[in-house]
């Protein structure tokens, strides 16, 4: 009997010291609301594979200060009304420590205020500069914001002299948001926008529109700001229609497949982009050079496809996320502060410097232009 | 309008057209046997243009094709016995929930097997630019493609109903189903006979409009709903009625691109099935007093 009692409390003390022990290694919780499908999958399903990727690295080298990461990806479809109920479920129900995404615009910018009301850091891979302008205080983004794009595209136009354009837009909150910060931009840089047309985000054809603008002779150059497979099928209808005007792309042209799908009519597509898609081209002297060859190698070998800025993104909301909670421990706020207070962090988009006033910490020269020469990305030069 | 203009649009709409006709025959040859919709029909089409492209990795392209619909038509003759064979006098709502059901399962077992990417078969002549000019207009040789093989197809499923016994077996069954059982006719193999036949037309036309509009594995929903549309608008039932209402909302929705925005494209189209459906729920050219004696 007193045998039996002893063994026990030596049981008690042991699944005590357990969980004393347990609390020390605790798991950080992060969230993530990815399109991994419908029309914008090809954004969300590489930046959910960078994340799976980077995460299991992470945790067998044994976490962050011996904490582990456990992911939450949820699939939103690019739908931001399941955006919306996901962001409520992560901060409410599983109370993450941080949200990484949404991969498109117009999902962040819904979920934008529910990150703030939550006090959740919220890291998008989504483009639109209305994310981190107004600054919210626990919202960041890593892409290169529109505005910059915009004015990269423009600057490209002007030294090719062309100033009338038609501006190809889809209905989505990215196309929306880029048509706008065209609008708006275009007057500044002596661009005049002669014809706008929106289409739907799951277009699957689009010459009777290519060939309406077509017959407009005045326009010069075409830009085409869309994140879905129309982005290919623009390109292809209109060559097809010997429309043969140069076709600028948003920054949502950074990925092979698209490439793949438009076939030889990709060919001499000018879009801007980070420099991700020329890694190992670059000078071995770039600062970011190590950080894109050692990403873009990784994430090749292991799923057997070609990396592109999206999944990119995630990369750099991921490792400002580890390196905020390694500087200031598992603590939100502080982890916040850290981020906001990051300088010199060098990711695949660029060189980030937050501030108090910039959540997004890029600056101009994060954009380049690229173009497309027998299948494959190259650094665009006039 | 300048004449280039107006064919380019017409061309462009006669595309449209002739796939939601494509569609919308598929339908009405299900409708026709068993009386219900299968809004499975558009999952017919993107598993089509699919399983070719996967094919096609191992075989020459008609091959691939050939395989493809074949194995579709497989798929749809196993959806019919697993799924509606055994059911025994099911009401409309039911059977609208199962299809439902199926599409559903469907398009998510494609996105397990081929990812969420978008893919498509090679041109069948040239490439992504090669053009070909009709009457100033300039158009994919592909365009060329659709719309013959459709055309084919529309002619020889007319010629299948009309001149072939089991084409007249499939039609005795859609006339009146007690009565084709009484002569014989197996009405329940009919009504697979009828899957397979629906699931071959839009697996054929996958193939073809894949270089075109490429294949995904959720594109099945969109034309499911553009070739209800159509159906309905043809008046239910009426595969030659689809053909002429699924021209006709190809030609509106692309003439429409010169007036209205491109983004109303497909309000115009919903529009018109709901004006349809209040106005004339019999369709344009169907008989509204055979109509009123239909189940649904």
């Amino acid at each position: 009997m007193k045998r039996s009692v002893t063994a026990t409390i030596i049981m008690l003390a042991a699944s005590l010291a357990l969980s004393v022990s347990m609390a020390c290694a605790e798991t950080i919780k992060i969230g993530a609301i990815l399109a991994m499908t419908g029309p914008a999958s090809f954004l969300g399903a590489p930046e959910a594979r960078t994340l799976e990727m980077l995460a299991e690295e992470l945790n067998a080298k044994g976490g962050i200060g011996g904490n582990k990461i456990e992911l939450i990806i949820k699939d939103s479809g690019g739908n931001p009304e399941k955006a919306i109920s996901f962001a409520k479920q992560l901060i409410e129900e599983e109370k993450v420590f941080a949200i990484i995404g949404p991969s498109t615009s117009g999902e962040t910018l819904k979920i934008k205020q529910i990150c703030e009301d939550g006090k959740t850091i919220l890291l998008s891979c989504a483009a639109a500069e209305q994310i981190v302008n107004p600054v919210a205080k626990y919202v960041f983004k890593t892409p290169q914001k529109d505005s910059q794009v915009v004015q990269a595209i423009f600057e490209t136009m002007k030294a090719n002299k062309i100033s009338k354009i038609a501006v190809l837009a889809s209905n989505t909150g990215f196309g929306q948001a880029g048509k706008g910060q065209i609008e708006k931009q275009a007057p500044e840089s002596g661009i005049q926008v002669l014809a706008t047309e929106v289409y739907d985000s799951k277009a699957t054809d689009l010459s009777a529109i290519v060939a309406k603008l077509a017959a407009n002779k005045e326009i010069q150059a075409v830009i085409n700001w869309s994140i879905e497979p129309a982005q290919a099928i623009v390109l292809k209808n209109a060559r097809q229609a010997g429309w043969n005007v140069p076709i600028y792309q948003s920054h949502g042209f950074g990925n092979i497949k698209y490439v793949e799908a438009a076939g030889v009519a990709a060919e001499g597509v000018i879009f801007p982009a980070g420099r991700l898609l020329i890694a190992d081209k670059l000078a071995d002297k770039h600062p970011q050079k190590a950080v894109l060859v050692k990403y873009t190698k990784d994430y090749e070998t292991k799923f057997k496809e070609e990396a592109s800025t999206f999944g990119g993104h995630a990369y750099d909301a991921f490792k400002i996320l580890c390196r905020g909670i390694e500087q200031a421990g598992a603590n939100k706020e502080k982890v916040r502060d850290a981020i906001e207070n990051m300088k010199g962090f060098v990711g695949t988009a660029g060189v980030f410097n937050f501030s108090p006033t910039d959540h997004n910490g890029l600056g101009q020269d994060s954009v380049t232009m690229l173009t497309v020469k027998g299948g494959n990305f190259v650094e665009y030069k006039k | 309008m300048t004449l280039e203009l107006f064919s380019q649009y017409l061309l462009a709409g006669v595309t449209y057209g002739i796939i939601y006709a494509i569609v919308g025959i598929g339908f009405n040859i299900i409708y026709n046997t068993t009386g219900i919709i299968n809004f499975a029909q558009g999952e017919f089409v993107m598993l089509g243009g699919m399983i070719a492209i996967s094919m096609h990795q191992w075989l020459p392209l008609p091959l691939a094709i050939v395989a493809a619909v074949l194995l579709v038509m497989l798929i749809g003759a196993l959806v019919e016995i697993l799924f509606i064979r055994w059911l025994d006098r099911p009401s409309v709502l039911r059977m609208i929930i199962i299809t439902i059901g199926i599409s559903i399962l469907v398009r998510e077992a494609a996105l397990h097997i081929w990812g969420e990417g978008v893919r498509s078969l090679p041109y069948f002549v040239g490439n992504e630019i090669t053009t070909v000019r009709i009457m100033g207009a300039r158009v994919s040789p592909q365009v060329l493609w659709v719309i013959g093989v459709c055309t084919v197809m529309v002619l020889a499923l007319s010629l299948f109903f009309k001149y072939t016994l089991q084409g007249k077996k499939m039609q005795a069954c859609a006339a009146n189903r007690v009565a084709a059982t009484l002569c014989g006719i197996s009405t329940k193999n009919m009504v697979t006979l009828s899957f397979m036949l629906s699931a071959g037309i839009g697996a054929l036309a996958g193939c073809v409009m894949s270089p075109i509009t490429y294949s995904q594995y959720d594109i099945g929903t969109g034309l499911a709903i553009k070739g209800f549309t159509v159906a309905i608008l043809g008046g239910l039932g009426s595969s030659m009625a689809a053909v002429a209402a699924g021209l006709l909302l190809g030609l509106i929705e692309s003439f429409s691109v010169s007036v209205v925005p491109l983004a109303f494209q497909d309000a115009i189209s919903i529009s018109l099935l709901l004006a349809i459906l209040f106005l004339r729920p019999h369709g344009l050219f169907g008989n509204k007093d055979a109509a009123d004696l239909k189940e649904f």
